[in-house]
């Protein structure tokens, strides 16, 4: 009983020094600087020892932003992905640049055409280094339903390499998810810092 | 709902068309919107008298497009009054092997893309378009794919198999 009264004024101690948010049964407190234990101290100015190479490519590979490459119906079910139901966000992924210079990763959704392909190709080329494809669905993985066209590429594998591919008529937004996923492990996997500082290729 | 649809779209009585459409006409199809089938040379003349006499009035050109039936080709006019709310079908024959047909860019400018579809992939000329060149596929192909007589080199196609 001692206790509660006791915890009761030192959190209204708190709040009459800092914000108090109330959730529920918790209580989220912004601690002035003066109420922290030393110990408290400790945990604030904590530091946390990792590689560079792990460090960087979480960054990398937690903000891939794709530029906005759809072609055909598969880039309706890439829109379904990034809109709030899927949530592309969570992966970060969901910032479609509408410029291959700010963009790392080209997600082919839909079907290339011959006529589109020298397109592709060239906004391939502008986009900067490290830069990753995924071909999402079965037109940008073999040509799929258009076997035998006049005007179809068959694969976009015949003009840029490719990173992962999603197949699917169209895959539904959890399999792209699922492929975004693998190219993650993929950029986990790389030591392109270190390519980087030495010049390698 | 008779009454609902007619108020909707009036329909077009083909036999009251003037004489300067009537006299170029091969022949009529009885359907909703009527179709009328006109003679090649006389489809820019008839298409202006209808854009252009009071009561017909059509104003807009809904598409163009075309049909192989293997012994001879058509191209297919939609058209659509705006101030009337009527429609109708207009058709022409063509040979195949001289496909070539007025253009109507003059009287519709909407007509222009749709030529060049209908160029590209049936290979059928519209003579006086200002700018008659493949619009879906690219310059370097050759033939024309929608014809039905149109194949693939084999060599493409094995290639595509693998
Ligand atoms: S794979 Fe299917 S859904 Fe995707 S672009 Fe091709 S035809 Fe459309």
């Amino acid at each position: 009983m001692k206790q509660n009264t006791e915890e009761q004024s030192k959190s209204e101690n708190l709040a009459s020094n800092g914000l108090v948010v109330r959730l529920g049964e918790r209580q989220l407190v912004s601690v002035p600087d003066e109420a922290l234990s030393p110990a408290d101290e400790a945990i604030y100015n904590n530091i946390v020892v990792s590689t560079l190479n792990a460090v960087y490519n979480w960054g990398r590979r937690n903000s891939l932003w794709p530029v906005g490459m759809g072609l055909a119906c598969c880039a309706i079910e890439f829109i379904g992905t990034q809109a709030s139901r899927y949530d592309l966000a969570r992966f970060g992924s969901e910032a479609v640049r509408p410029s291959p210079r700010q963009s790392d990763l080209m997600i082919v959704s839909g079907t290339v055409t011959k006529k589109m392909a020298p397109v592709l190709r060239r906004i391939y080329d502008q986009m900067a280094e490290p830069r990753y494809v995924i071909a999402m669905g079965a037109c940008a993985c073999s040509g799929g339903p258009f076997v035998g066209s006049y005007n179809v590429v068959m694969g976009v594998d015949e003009i840029l390499p490719v990173d992962v591919y999603v197949p699917g008529c169209p895959p539904r937004p959890e399999a792209l998810i699922e492929g975004i996923m693998a190219m993650q492990r993929k950029i986990d996997k790389q030591r392109v810092l270190l390519q980087y500082v030495r010049g390698d290729k | 709902m008779t009454a609902i649809r007619s108020l909707v779209s009036p329909r077009l009585d083909v036999k009251s068309l003037p004489q300067a459409i009537s006299e170029s006409i091969v022949r009529v199809v009885e359907s909703d919107p009527p179709m009328i089938y006109v003679i090649p040379d006389r489809l820019v003349e008839v298409c202006r008298s209808l854009k252009e006499t009071v009561g017909l009035e059509f104003d807009y050109l809904i598409d163009v497009t075309s049909a192989d039936y293997l012994d001879q080709l058509e191209v297919v006019y939609h058209l659509h009054s705006v101030p009337r709310g009527h429609a109708l079908t207009l058709k022409v024959e063509l040979d195949r092997e001289e496909a070539s047909v007025p253009s109507v860019t003059g009287i519709w400018r909407g007509a222009d893309f749709q030529e060049r579809e209908v160029y590209d992939l049936m290979g059928i000329t519209f003579t006086g378009h200002p700018n008659l060149k493949r619009i879906l596929l690219y310059d370097e192909f050759v033939g024309h794919p929608l014809r039905k007589d149109f194949a693939l080199p084999k060599e493409d196609i094995s290639s595509q198999i693998g």
